[in-house]
Parts: C-alpha cells; sequence; structure tokens
C-alpha cells in the first residue's frame, strides 16, 4: 500500500477545503471500523458536499492509483465501509443537502447522506411512505442502503430497497458520472444498471444522488404479539399464516435471550418466561386488517401460542415495536463481542432452519441467540462471545461456517440484507460456484479497470478464511 | 509530542470492548451535530481510547484532541442500547491526560482559577466579593466601553458580562440561621449548596429551602459541605475529587450523630450527578466503598424530593386557590447530568406542569447539551458556541419567554446563548426552584419579581 505523501494531500486540500479533508491520527483510527470485525486505518478522510467534489477526488485516486473506500455513517454489519487498502475514506455523510418529496411522481429525491428515519419523517409528512426500514434507520444513510440494498421488517410484504430505487447519479471509478434509471416505474431502456448499482457494496461507483419510489401511507395498522413455548411451534405459525394468504407488513420473531436483553435495556413487559415471540404488524383497509388480526389470533392459537395480544392504541404499538428496535444493540449486553449473521432461507424451511440453529448453538456451546424478519424467511442469528477468549471464538468460527452451511443446504442466501463485504467473502463460492464469482469479476474489472474502488470486498482472496479479530 | 505507551491498565478498557459500534448514540451526540466527523462522535472516542489502551496510538496527543472536545454531557450513554458506560471511559482517558499532559496556559490559567478556588470556602467566599465588587464598579462595562476587553481572551471577554447579579457575601450573612433540632417523624433533609451555584444563583438555593419547608420538611443548610468535586472529575483531577468527596462524606457522618438525615437534597444538576457517583468514584477503596454507597443513595435532587414526598400539595393548593390567569410560555433545558447521570427526567417537568396558569412548550432536541459543560465553555469556547447557537436556535422556534434550567453552568451558558441571539430582552433564564417559589409561594408580588429579574441582568449589561 502506498501512503498518501504531501503533495497529493495538498491536492485533495484544494478540492475541498482542509476543513475536510482529514488526516490526523485521531482521524484516521476515528474512520477505521465499522459495525462488524476488523479496524484497517485509512490515509486521510474526505468529506465531499456535492456532486462536482465527488468527481474530483475520484479522478485524482484514479489517477494516483489509490484506493477509494465510500462510506455512509458505517453501520455496516459486513465490514463494506473499512478500507481494508488504506487510502480515503470518503465520507458521504455530510453530503445531505437535498431531500425533495415530490407528491405528484410519488418520488422523493435524496442526497446520498440523509438518514433513513429523515426520508421517513418527511415522507410521512407528506402522506407517504417509503418503506425499507432498516432498524438502523435513525444512523444510518441512504447511500448506505442503498449500497447494500439494506431491508426490514417491512420487507416481506413491501420488498427491500432495490424495489424502490427509480433512478441513480453515479460518479463511476474513472470519475465520469452515469445516471441510471429516471423517475418513472416502468424503464426498459438498456440494461438496469440501477438494480447492477445497489447492492454493490460501494464497489462499482459512488451514488451521489437517488430517486425513491414513494406509496400512500396505508390508512390503518394493527400490531399482535404471539407468544410461544416453544420456537419451533413459532416457526410453524408463521409458515401457515403465510400459506393463509394473508401477509403481514411486518412478523417479527425474538427468542427468549432477545426478550430478556430488551428488558434489561429498558423493561417494556416483554414475556420473559416463554420460549419466543412473533411481532405482527398488519396495514391497509381497517376492516380487511381486522378480519386478518382474527385469523392470525386463530393460527397462533392452533399452534399452541400461550398468549395473543393485539395492540390497544398506538403508545402500546410504539412500545412493542421499540422493543424491536433494541434487540440488535441490546442482545451486546450478554457477552461484549457480538457476531451478526443474516441468513435468509425460503419461507417453508424457516422451522427447520431455527432447529438447525439451535443444534449448532448446542453443538458449539455458544450464546446463540435467533432473531429476525421472520416473515420473509430472513433470520439473524447472533452470536455473542468474548473477542478476549481466543478458544471461544474459534468455536464461533467453526459455528458460523455450519450457519451459512444451513442456509444454502436449505435453498438460502449468505446474506438477506447486510451484504459480503469482508465478514462473508469466503464463503461467496459456496452460493455462486467458481463462475458466477468470475462473471462478476469481469463486471467489476470493466467498470474499475485499476482496482481502485472499495477494493477487498466482497470478492475473496484465494485461500481466505473466515477471521474473528479486532487487529 | 506526548509518546503513546500501552495503557491498559489506566483506561477503561474492558468498557471499550462492550461497545459494538452500532452508531445508535451518533443523532444524541452534540459534538457529532456541530463538527460533523466521526472524531468527534462517541463511537470514534470509544474506539480511540480503546486504541490507546492497545498502546496503538503513536500519539497520546490526537487521544487529547478528540477527549477534549467532548463535553461529557453523557447523553450517548442514555442513547446507548448496549449499556456502555461511557462516562467510565471517558473519565479514564481525563486521568490518564491530566497526567500525561502539560495542557496550553489558558487551560491551566483557568483550571487553577476555577478548580482551586472552588475547593476552598473562604477562597470562594473571597471570589463572591470580588465579582460582586467588580460588578459594583461595573467593571465589565467599563473595560468594555474603553475598549481593552479585546485583549482579554474571547471566553473570558464574553462569560463575564452575563454574569448574573451577584449578592454582596457581607448582606449574605444575616441569612443563615441556626438549626433547629427536628422534631421525630419529620422528613428531615440537608440541602447541599455547591460553591458556584451559592455564589452564582444564591437566590436558587435560597427559594430552594423555602420550597421544601413550605412543603412541611425539615431542611438543614449543609453548610459543612465543600465543592462536590464534579469539576475536578471531569477534568482528570481525581486525587482532589476523591479528597472532596471523603470531606463530604465524612461530614454527613458527624451530623448523622446527631440527627436522622433522610435525604441530601441539591439543586444543580451537575453536583447532584457528582454527589451520586461518588459510589463509583470511590468503589475501589475498601475503606471507602460502603460509606460512598450510602452518602451517594441520600443524594437527591429537589425536584424529586418535591414530588414523591407528596408533600407539594400543601403549598400547590395555595397555587390552585389562586387561579392564576396570567399567562406565561415556559419551556425545560435539563441539565445533561440530571438527565443522563441521574436519570431524572420527570420530575422536574412534572412539577412546572403542576403550576397553573402556565402554558408549556417543549424545545426540540431539549435532552441536548447546551455546551456549557463544566468548564469547556472557557476551554472549547468556538466549538461551545456552535452548540449553544443551535440550542438558542430551538429556543426561539419554541416560543416560550421562559427557559427553566436546573443547573448553574447550564443557566449561565443560556444567557450568554440568549445575548449571543439578542433573545435577551425577551426571553428569561430561571432556577427550577425559584420559578416554583415564585409561582406557589410568592403569588402576591410575583410580578415585581419577574421584573426586578430583567432589571438586575439590564444592570450588568450595559
Ligand atoms: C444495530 C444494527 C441494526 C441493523 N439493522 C439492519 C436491518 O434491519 N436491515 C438491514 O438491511 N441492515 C441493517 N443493519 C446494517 C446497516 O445498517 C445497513 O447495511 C445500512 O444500509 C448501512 O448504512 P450506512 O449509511 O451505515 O453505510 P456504511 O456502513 O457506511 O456503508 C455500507 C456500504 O455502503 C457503501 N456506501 C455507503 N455510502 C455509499 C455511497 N453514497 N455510494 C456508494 N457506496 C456507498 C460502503 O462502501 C459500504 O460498502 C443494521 C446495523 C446495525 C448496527
Ligand atoms: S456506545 Fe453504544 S450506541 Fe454508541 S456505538 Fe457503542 S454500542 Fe453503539
Ligand atoms: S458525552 Fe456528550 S459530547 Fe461526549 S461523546 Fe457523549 S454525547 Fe458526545
Amino acid at each position: 500500500m502506498k501512503r498518501l505523501t504531501d503533495k497529493e494531500l495538498a491536492e485533495l486540500e484544494g478540492i475541498c477545503g482542509s476543513d475536510r479533508v482529514k488526516w490526523r491520527e485521531e482521524d484516521r483510527h476515528s474512520y477505521s471500523f465499522d459495525a462488524s470485525f476488523g479496524r484497517h486505518l485509512p490515509d486521510v478522510v474526505v468529506q465531499p458536499l456535492a456532486r462536482e467534489e465527488v468527481e474530483e477526488i475520484v479522478r485524482f485516486a484514479n489517477r494516483h492509483l489509490i484506493p477509494i473506500t465510500p462510506r455512509g455513517r458505517s453501520t455496516s454489519l459486513s465490514g463494506g465501509p473499512l478500507p481494508v487498502k488504506g487510502g480515503i475514506v470518503l465520507d458521504l455523510s455530510r453530503m445531505d443537502g437535498k431531500l425533495k418529496i415530490d407528491t405528484d411522481d410519488l418520488v422523493a429525491v435524496v442526497s446520498p447522506g440523509v438518514t433513513t428515519a429523515r426520508l421517513h419523517r418527511e415522507a410521512e409528512a407528506h402522506g407517504l411512505m417509503y418503506p425499507p426500514d432498516p432498524s438502523s434507520s435513525s444512523v444510518c444513510t441512504i447511500g448506505g442502503n442503498i449500497a447494500e440494498n439494506a431491508g426490514g421488517p417491512r420487507g416481506l410484504k413491501y420488498g427491500v430497497t432495490k424495489d424502490y430505487v427509480l433512478g441513480l447519479e453515479v460518479v463511476m471509478p474513472t470519475g465520469e458520472t452515469i445516471r441510471t434509471g429516471g423517475r418513472t416505474i416502468k424503464n426498459v431502456t438498456g440494461y438496469d444498471l440501477t438494480k447492477l448499482i445497489v447492492g454493490s457494496e460501494g464497489t462499482l461507483g459512488i451514488i451521489t444522488e437517488a430517486v425513491l419510489r414513494l406509496i400512500p401511507k396505508p390508512p390503518a395498522s394493527e400490531t399482535l404479539m404471539a407468544v410461544f413455548d416453544d420456537i419451533v411451534d413459532s416457526g410453524r405459525a408463521i409458515s401457515s399464516i403465510l400459506a393463509a394468504g394473508i401477509v403481514p407488513a411486518k412478523m417479527e420473531l425474538m427468542d427468549r435471550a432477545c426478550m430478556e436483553a430488551v428488558e434489561q435495556y429498558e423493561p417494556s413487559g416483554l414475556p420473559i418466561h416463554s420460549d419466543a415471540l412473533i411481532l405482527f404488524e398488519l396495514d391497509g383497509h381497517p376492516a380487511a386488517i381486522a378480519e386478518e388480526a382474527e385469523q392470525i389470533i386463530r393460527i397462533c392459537e392452533r399452534f399452541r401460542a400461550r398468549d395473543v395480544r393485539r395492540a390497544k392504541d398506538e403508545t402500546e404499538r410504539e412500545e412493542l415495536w421499540r422493543a424491536r428496535k433494541q434487540v440488535s444493540p441490546a442482545i451486546a449486553r450478554i457477552k461484549p463481542t457480538k457476531i451478526s449473521e443474516d441468513i435468509c432461507v425460503p419461507k417453508s424451511k424457516i422451522p427447520e432452519a431455527i432447529e438447525r440453529l439451535r443444534k449448532i448453538r448446542d453443538e458449539y456451546k455458544l450464546h446463540l441467540v435467533v432473531f429476525g424478519h421472520a416473515g420473509d424467511g430472513n433470520l439473524h442469528p447472533n452470536i455473542l462471545c468474548d473477542q478476549r477468549d481466543k478458544e471461544e471464538m474459534r468455536r464461533v468460527e467453526q459455528a458460523v461456517e455450519a450457519i451459512f452451511r444451513t442456509a444454502i443446504e436449505l435453498g438460502g442466501t449468505l446474506s438477506g440484507e447486510h451484504g459480503i463485504g469482508t465478514m462473508k467473502s469466503p464463503f461467496l463460492e459456496w452460493e455462486l460456484g467458481p463462475d458466477g464469482i468470475r462473471f462478476m469479476e469481469k463486471i467489476k474489472q470493466a467498470w474499475d479497470p485499476n482496482g481502485i474502488m472499495n477494493p477487498g470486498k466482497i470478492f475473496p482472496r484465494p485461500g481466505q478464511r473466515l477471521v474473528l479479530s479486532d487487529d | 509530542m506526548t509518546e503513546s505507551k500501552s495503557n491498559l491498565s489506566l483506561l477503561a478498557y474492558n468498557e471499550t470492548l462492550s461497545c459494538v459500534r452500532c452508531g445508535y448514540c451518533l443523532p444524541a451526540c452534540p459534538t457529532y451535530e456541530t463538527m460533523g466527523s466521526e472524531t468527534d462522535s462517541p463511537r470514534g472516542r470509544i474506539q480511540l481510547v480503546k486504541a490507546a489502551a492497545e498502546g496503538k496510538l503513536n500519539d497520546l496527543d490526537s487521544l487529547a484532541m478528540a477527549i477534549d472536545n467532548c463535553l461529557g454531557c453523557r447523553a450517548c450513554e442514555t442513547a446507548c442500547p448496549s449499556g456502555v458506560r461511557y462516562g467510565q471511559i471517558y473519565e479514564s482517558a481525563k486521568r490518564l491526560l491530566y497526567a500525561e499532559r502539560t495542557p496550553s496556559f489558558f487551560v491551566r490559567f483557568v483550571r487553577t482559577c476555577l478548580l482551586r478556588t472552588v475547593k476552598h470556602k473562604g477562597a470562594l467566599k473571597l471570589m463572591g466579593m470580588l465579582l460582586s465588587f467588580m460588578q459594583a464598579i461595573r467593571l465589565p462595562q467599563a473595560v468594555q466601553k474603553v475598549g481593552l476587553d479585546r485583549f482579554l481572551p474571547a471566553p473570558i471577554r464574553t462569560i463575564w458580562p452575563a454574569l448574573p447579579k451577584i449578592p454582596h457575601p457581607l448582606a449574605l450573612r444575616k441569612e443563615s440561621r441556626p438549626i433547629q433540632p427536628p422534631s421525630p417523624g419529620e422528613l428531615t433533609v440537608l440541602f447541599f449548596q455547591g460553591c458556584v451555584m451559592d455564589v452564582l444563583y444564591r437566590n436558587a438555593n435560597l427559594d430552594s429551602m423555602r420550597l421544601l419547608k413550605a412543603a412541611g420538611i425539615k431542611v438543614i443548610p449543609f453548610q459543612a459541605a465543600r465543592c462536590c468535586g464534579a469539576l475536578h472529575a471531569h477534568a482528570g483531577d481525581e486525587k482532589s475529587a476523591r479528597e472532596l468527596a471523603k470531606h463530604n462524606i465524612e461530614a454527613l457522618e458527624r451530623l448523622e450523630l446527631n440527627y436522622r438525615i433522610d435525604y441530601v437534597v441539591n439543586a444543580a444538576g451537575g453536583c447532584g450527578a457528582m454527589l451520586q457517583e461518588y459510589a463509583q468514584l470511590l468503589s475501589d477503596e475498601p475503606e471507602w466503598r460502603e460509606r460512598a454507597k450510602r452518602f451517594a443513595a441520600k443524594c437527591v435532587d429537589i425536584s424529586y424530593v418535591l414530588l414523591d414526598s407528596g408533600n407539594q400539595v400543601k403549598w400547590r393548593s395555595s397555587a390552585d386557590s389562586a387561579q392564576e390567569t396570567v399567562q406565561e410560555t415556559v419551556t425545560y433545558q435539563p441539565s445533561c447530568h440530571m438527565t443522563h447521570v441521574q436519570k431524572n427526567r420527570s420530575a422536574p417537568l412534572k412539577l412546572i406542569h403542576s403550576v397553573p396558569g402556565i402554558r408549556y412548550v417543549p424545545m426540540e432536541n431539549a435532552d441536548m447539551c447546551c455546551g456549557s459543560a463544566g468548564i469547556y465553555n472557557f476551554i472549547r469556547y468556538e466549538q461551545s458556541m456552535d452548540i449553544l447557537d443551535r440550542k438558542m436556535e430551538a429556543l426561539k422556534k419554541s416560543g416560550a419567554t421562559t427557559v427553566i434550567a436546573t443547573n448553574p453552568g447550564c443557566m449561565l451558558q443560556l444567557e450568554l446563548g440568549l445575548k449571543r441571539a439578542h433573545l435577551h430582552d425577551k426571553v428569561k433564564v430561571v432556577h427550577l426552584a425559584e420559578w416554583l417559589a415564585q409561582h406557589v409561594l410568592d403569588l402576591s408580588n410575583r410580578s415585581n419579581r419577574s421584573t426586578s429579574q430583567f432589571e438586575n441582568r439590564r444592570n450588568c449589561d450595559e
């Protein structure tokens, strides 16, 4: 890796001004991590505010062959914004000037640094909705969501980020800007580059603006909670509800350990003595959802639910969903190190997946908890461990492999929404096969001939293995 | 440049390991908001401390840059669902830096003046006299008039004219009365007056004691107490903080030989938080651990006692019967350490709501620090003013004409903010206790009193 010279730093300062070019030791350390594993120091952090600045920075990097890693708010759980090869971290979180809602076309035009929560609020103020709702929405950016194709609890009914991106403005690794897609839902002009960029984890270019689809806010919603004494029963209930033709807006699963952790953080009356809990949200016409709610209650009771409850009012509803949002961070109280996995299996395989995860937990004697957007088969097995305990970490590495193998054997995928990044690249071949990887690499080559754009991500190095260490 | 070595033993390394770097704390952090860089975020700071502990920083000054920019407001701690105790991480870094680094002349000057003075009652009294004398001869105004103030460092130039009118210390003496022994069964509390609070906002202390008495509580001024040590602890001077803590614990124990003390009540959010943190501060000294815990458990904010004792009814009813018609639009600026350390959010609000005839308006991001933060506004003046100006925007938007606060540092900073935003003759800052006293105890002369407050301020403004 090549270090930036003073002259090169000066050139960057010429583009952005010295305030937004940061290279001091404290800055380099502060941009060395994300919410997953590993620390890698960039040489310099640059904070552009406009597309023109991004273009100049990328051209500069391409000219000098300096790696460049885009970064939103670094909530990635897969290593995406880690500058593994040093160079420039391009902090796009301050590029948040534009957030325009067009109520006639039902679109929002946004800068990449706008947080997902801000877009939610703004859309709602216009009676509209932007459905993708990652749990991290108060922190993460739209740019990061698009680059990771983020999902969330609403994925089951409303899909994920890719279903809402109509058009993008992207600065290519060679410095030109292209516009993909447009403002319409239908668009078949040329290759669908929009879809290619969504989920590309910052390896194909920098997103500098996005046109996003909004939908009218559903007139009513209902929240239900079902409590089970056996988590496998809850999985069966989920499958039956879907088979009955009900598509809840959200259907979230939490196991006992999750409930306990949330209760410890912020008591919210969760049934911590039961084995599993499902939260449902139905939305749509009031009469329709009232009937669906009745049906859900009947199905859950058939699968031996210990208790099924309907939230009485907005406050109760908010309380239940608040508890869900806290799961991921709250379980971190169990043990200091948290490994978040993100497999997705076909809906019919949910009960089997849950059962096999439990076996993995027992076999490797680990603190493994499960929660997830169960309706779409996206489960988040999380392992709580202590990175100082080397022996335990080895068991964790083995368990993670076993989790991935399970996902693939059940016809599922390594990652439902968190991306491959550095964390899952060793397993990429299991799912894509060597040819699958080779063709993806060809695309990358064509877009980024010098390999400067977020190098070291997605594609495995030869012989790369999963190593869970922070150094 | 200060060489960095592995500082595992000095820094709260294990605590840094519980941070999962989720970033949920970022939106709560005022410095992340204003400075816009991960370096100035809680998550960034925690990772820096971690790196420093592991000996991965080449230069301790880089840790200093990030830590000195932190307000220590602890909003990140409330926001963190993983339960990371940022306060411990922050204070461990402060201690290390205090021990290893020589700060700039100005920082040393402020520290010496302030930290030394507040430790000693005599010096405090002297400071009060000096300030009062300077105000009496209108020194700040005179200095300004002849243009000499431009030779002063910006923080001093702007902060001293914002000081409230300080009563002459000689005029105060008659207010202290001998203690009456309580009758059995009566709730008995010690009132902790604090150091700066008692010089700058003595009225708030006096009103607090009046309110407690009116609520039927026996009040004994805790005169043997010294400064709580918060300023020292936050600056990294742990030795002084421990010394003061032990003094105060012993002082309580001595009084308890003669009286039953139910609570040690204070009316300053920051001091109250420090008093409660004695338990943590002395947890590694076996001889003091239990005593500190006992002491800490007795320390509560006045709002809590007024609300919890149920005795407020006594003074509330008088207000109810007066059926207030005067409309006043008030908002509340919680003290960070009251909210995030004492975890006392609702008591002050409930008290405010209990007063008839007012309109309460919430302030946007009220939970965010105003930038006062101990001596932060002195040593990180520009950063502090950026934060303060945002607070003023929120205050303006709320439309309130009174902003209620619960900590001397916040009050001073808010006064300064009002001046900067040219709001000082539209909005007044008042301590919760003073405001309550005006509304429920002094119904008859209330209007006089609030105008006189404006006059007071104008006197030192011009
Ligand atoms: C507690 C917690 C809960 C989470 N819950 C969910 C969830 O429910 N659903 C979900 O899908 N994810 C979830 N995540 C993961 C994470 O929040 C998402 O992946 C999110 O989209 C990342 O956004 P970010 O702004 O933080 O981007 P970063 O983490 O900074 O970056 C993510 C990737 O995007 C790239 N990137 C960022 N901005 C741009 C840009 N403008 N142009 C090009 N590339 C860019 C980066 O290079 C990187 O590869 C969660 C994370 C945490 C910590
Ligand atoms: S301090 Fe808490 S909220 Fe902030 S990043 Fe760490 S774990 Fe998340
Ligand atoms: S204490 Fe306050 S300023 Fe410091 S990191 Fe936490 S929220 Fe930010």
